[in-house]
């Protein structure tokens, strides 16, 4: 991938992860969390995991963000009115925040291989959904069915946390 | 060229902007679109090593986007058990507000 739709994407995707934090009003965020996604998605495209990048789609900005905007309207939030900011709390989460990033960055200064490109591929197609399959089936199996029943727990513990109980 | 590092530092930004969300936000809905961007990140770093470390056949280390495919599995159970514990409470207490809700019991 050329560095500028690199950067273009990235960019994208972090501006919009900012605007989730920085809005008030709970539906503004949502909708920038979508187009963070996109570009969250596009980047696992540029990295060749094209299954991926289409699951991000299909299944975050798809479904997750359809649950959050439908939440948000059954709840009927309105932005959140101006209380007076804990100036020393906010600079306290910041701080930690930027700790953090402080930390990541130093690591991936010192790290030898994050300097390298990326390798060529054998071949330009890779086939990915099969192998992936293939992965998933074999080695993965048991996993996978332990997650098939972690869905389905979780759909009735959904079910039954919803349900208005009886007065 | 775009380096492994860039990838990696494009997701530790991510990873931050998503830790001071659930920092320094007080709606309980933000809090959950943050740790969804956290979510994210870690994704994205693992992709970035699956397409860097390849394979012996010179395909991409399917492994991690196997691990990735759990991830989003998992990310979207626990959200949809996270969603409905936020309308059980808003049923309860008429509020999303971390602030409002600092009693273990009531």
């Amino acid at each position: 991938m050329s560095p500028f739709l690199f950067w273009t994407f990235a960019l994208l995707t972090l501006i919009f992860g900012a605007a989730v934090v920085v809005n008030r009003n709970p539906v503004a965020s949502a909708l920038s969390l979508v187009v963070s996604f996109l570009g969250l998605a596009a980047l696992f495209m540029s990295l060749d995991a094209f299954f991926v990048g289409i699951i991000q789609v299909l299944v975050y900005a798809g479904a997750v963000m359809v649950l959050f905007l439908f939440i948000i309207m059954l709840l009927n939030l309105q932005a959140e009115e101006r209380r007076r900011i804990n100036w020393l709390a906010a600079a306290g989460g910041t701080g930690v925040a930027v700790a953090l990033l402080v930390q990541i960055c130093f690591v991936i200064g010192h790290f030898q291989a994050a300097q390298q490109t990326f390798p060529p591929l054998a071949s330009s197609t890779t086939d990915d959904v099969r192998n992936i399959g293939t992965a998933l089936f074999s080695n993965y199996n048991l996993p996978f069915q332990i997650v098939g029943v972690l869905v389905l727990v979780a759909t009735i513990g959904v079910v039954l946390l919803s349900k208005r109980e009886p007065r | 060229m775009i380096t492994l590092g860039d990838y990696l530092l494009v997701s530790g930004i991510l990873f931050s902007i998503g830790f001071a969300g659930v920092m320094l936000r007080r709606n309980l809905i933000v809090i959950l679109m943050s740790l969804e961007l956290m979510l994210n990140a870690a994704n994205l770093s693992l992709v970035a090593f699956s397409r860097f470390r390849l394979d012996p056949s010179g395909l991409p280390n399917y492994n991690a986007q196997v691990f990735v495919f759990f991830i989003i599995t998992v990310a979207a159970a626990e959200i949809a058990v996270g969603l409905a514990i936020l309308v059980a409470l808003f049923r309860a207490r008429q509020t999303t507000d971390v602030k409002d809700i600092s009693s273990l019991k009531f």
